[in-house]
């Protein structure tokens, strides 16, 4: 099962298309490797594999790899380690809306068995599949760290929180329906109070 | 004797408003500069930089805090361990890499009261003598970096922080880093691993990171709870901070609370509270009741599970979860009922700790995927009584066999469900060879 997650195939691919950095990215970049000392710009592979990521449709193709390494003059072996060490690099395409359902104990207890299933119905994805419209991928992951909100689930860099059956199936109605969804406790709690 | 007299005498009272460190640690109120301003944040900065380097941390050491992030080591006397002006660059590294299930303490602080966490970096930059400091933050945290980052915005434009911080004479950078989604970049060498831009594998000890760390240099790693107390501890002195828990176990904490219990939350008490009045009065108890509580794992997955009896009258501090059998790890406390297959709730840390193996070590690496493999067993009720022995003793091999405690946090909770629940465990064999 876990082979399958976007995010732990060690099997890289070619997306076919050169990829260069976006004049925002290059700026970006700058920034990004002033932040460490001078002759460790290696430091900045990880910033630069989330912008790679984000300009390559949620995914890190080879020539993602071949420009970081270049950017960063890094062998691309090494970066090719760092992308599959870590699971929020994905390895092959995934789709618009990334669902991330915590399988974790905590949220186990309170049920994600039903929003894991409520998803699965929903999107009509089988976990680690992407749906035929491309408007969905969903994966079950390891615990998310919020825990006091137990169901929860990340859709691309949102929380959803205090999930059942019911607020679940909103959530992913609202997207198909290009909807605004509310980020966070779907149970109205400000954040992890008692109430 | 504290401690004693507490449990005898059921008299807990609720941590008092003004005590609480963190004062919008649920969100009600600005988390940003304004509202952190009226909370305190920032209000005698200068007059603390002021002080000695080695007084600041005199002050820690003596206000007895113990590390927030799992092992409950004194802050003061970590750093006390930096080495003193050795013209290198030395750095403060804080651990937002916060994944240890049934804990979202951290996050709290982040997101909602970031300033405690960027005024604390300051100060404790300065106590051991580091210019620069990093906080790796877990990358599933997109929000909280966001707020993050706009709290060391606003600190560097009011001179809080940068080139001669809150007029002191001392200059200080502060970075945020984020990881990517790896639980071991949460033990510190990995982390610096992790920050170096390699694979979060760890080190293996020595050399500490005090002598070699980050980039080869000086580093201490802190997790964000301790250094966000430290301001407020200097604020109103180790004595305050001492009068609250017991000795040894001083102060203020905060608990999650995950799993069956009616109101889940997270909550900042007085460390030392007994863990079944954080339960009855803080979660509006047990789903199903008390009596229907079947066991508590009190600080996060790794540390092992407590039956109903100790559960009834354990203390929630380092030293009397130790003395029981457990430990207070991050306080991350997660409630089993008897709706639920214990069994399975282990079962579930087993795939945790087999999917967060780094495969460095052959125990860990092979180790965790054999014991998820029989625990899977075990819930299906497939082991019989001499294969849970060879599973406790394959857990006890595993464990204290490799370079991080990874393999002993995927020892413990095993370990912990075979002490407390072999006779269940083996009627279900014994039902189940029957049904068949």
């Amino acid at each position: 099962m876990s082979s399958n997650h976007p995010g732990l195939s060690n099997n890289f691919s070619r997306s076919g298309e050169k990829f260069s950095w976006s004049k925002d990215n290059l700026r970006s970049i700058k920034t990004i490797i002033s932040k460490y000392p001078k002759g460790r710009e290696q430091s900045a592979v990880m910033p630069l594999l989330y912008l790679a990521q984000e300009q390559n449709n949620n995914w890190i193709s080879i020539e993602c790899i071949e420009t970081i390494a270049e950017t960063l003059n890094m062998p691309k072996i090494r970066v090719t380690e760092v992308a599959s060490f870590y699971s929020m690099y994905n390895t092959r395409p995934v789709g618009e809306n990334l669902v991330q359902i915590c399988r974790t104990s905590p949220c186990w207890l309170r049920g994600s068995n039903k929003i894991t299933k409520t998803i699965c119905k929903e999107t009509k994805c089988e976990i680690n599949d992407t749906s035929d419209d491309n408007k969905f991928t969903v994966v079950e992951v390891e615990c998310l760290g919020a825990c006091s909100n137990g169901p929860m689930i990340q859709i691309n860099n949102d929380f959803f929180e205090d999930l059942d059956e019911e607020s679940t199936k909103k959530i992913i109605d609202n997207i198909k329906e290009g909807k605004p969804n509310v980020i966070g406790s779907q149970k109205g709690r400000r954040s992890s109070e008692n109430a | 004797m504290l401690l004693v007299l507490k449990k005898a005498g059921e008299v807990q009272k609720m941590l008092n408003e003004k005590d609480k460190v963190f004062q919008n640690l649920h969100g009600f109120q600005e988390p940003f500069i304004e509202g952190a301003l009226k909370r305190g944040s920032w209000s005698n900065t200068k007059e603390i930089l002021s002080k000695d380097q080695n007084d600041i941390i005199e002050l820690v050491k003596s206000s007895q805090l113990r590390g927030r992030g799992g092992a409950g080591f004194s802050t003061g006397l970590k750093w006390s361990f930096m080495p003193k002006n050795t013209g290198k660059q030395h750095y403060l590294v804080v651990n937002a890499d916060e994944s240890e299930p049934g804990t979202c303490k951290d996050r709290e602080i982040i997101r909602n009261d970031p300033h405690t966490l960027v005024e604390g970096c300051l100060i404790a930059s300065y106590a051991i003598q580091a210019t620069k400091c990093y906080i790796y933050i877990r990358g599933e945290y997109h929000h909280e970096y966001v707020q993050l980052e706009k709290a060391i915005e606003e600190a560097y434009e009011r001179g809080f922080i940068g080139k001669n911080a809150c007029g002191s004479g001392f200059d200080f950078d502060l970075y945020v880093h984020r990881g990517a989604g790896a639980y071991i970049c949460g033990e510190e060498t990995a982390l610096l691993e992790s920050l170096e831009g390699k694979k979060g594998q760890p080190r293996l000890k020595p050399p500490f990171p005090a002598g070699v760390g980050l980039y080869g240099m000086p580093t201490t790693i802190n997790n964000v709870e301790s250094i966000a107390v430290v301001p407020t501890i200097l604020r109103r002195g180790p004595d305050w901070f001492k009068s609250i828990g017991a000795e040894n176990n001083t102060g203020t904490k905060i608990f999650c609370i995950s799993g069956n219990v009616n109101k889940p939350c997270t909550i900042e008490e007085e460390m030392g509270i007994p863990l079944k009045e954080l339960v009855e009065k803080h979660c509006d108890g047990v789903e199903g009741g008390w009596d229907n509580l079947k066991a508590i794992v009190p600080g996060g997955s790794s540390t092992p599970m407590l039956p109903k009896n100790i559960c009834e009258s354990v203390l929630m501090n380092f030293d009397d979860l130790k003395a029981n059998g457990s430990g207070l790890g991050t306080a991350g406390v997660i409630v089993v009922n008897k709706y639920n297959d214990i069994s399975e709730v282990i079962e579930r840390f087993a795939h945790f700790y087999k999917h967060e193996s780094c495969g460095q070590c052959t125990p860990c690496r092979e180790g965790t995927g054999w014991m998820h493999r029989m625990m899977q067993r075990l819930v299906r009720g497939e082991i019989s009584p001499e294969q849970i022995e060879l599973l406790e003793n394959v857990t006890k091999q595993v464990e204290g066999h490799t370079i991080c405690a990874l393999g002993d946090a995927a020892a413990w909770p095993i370990q912990g469900l075979i002490k407390n629940f072999k006779s269940e465990l083996i009627s279900k064999y014994n039902k189940k060879l029957k049904a068949s």
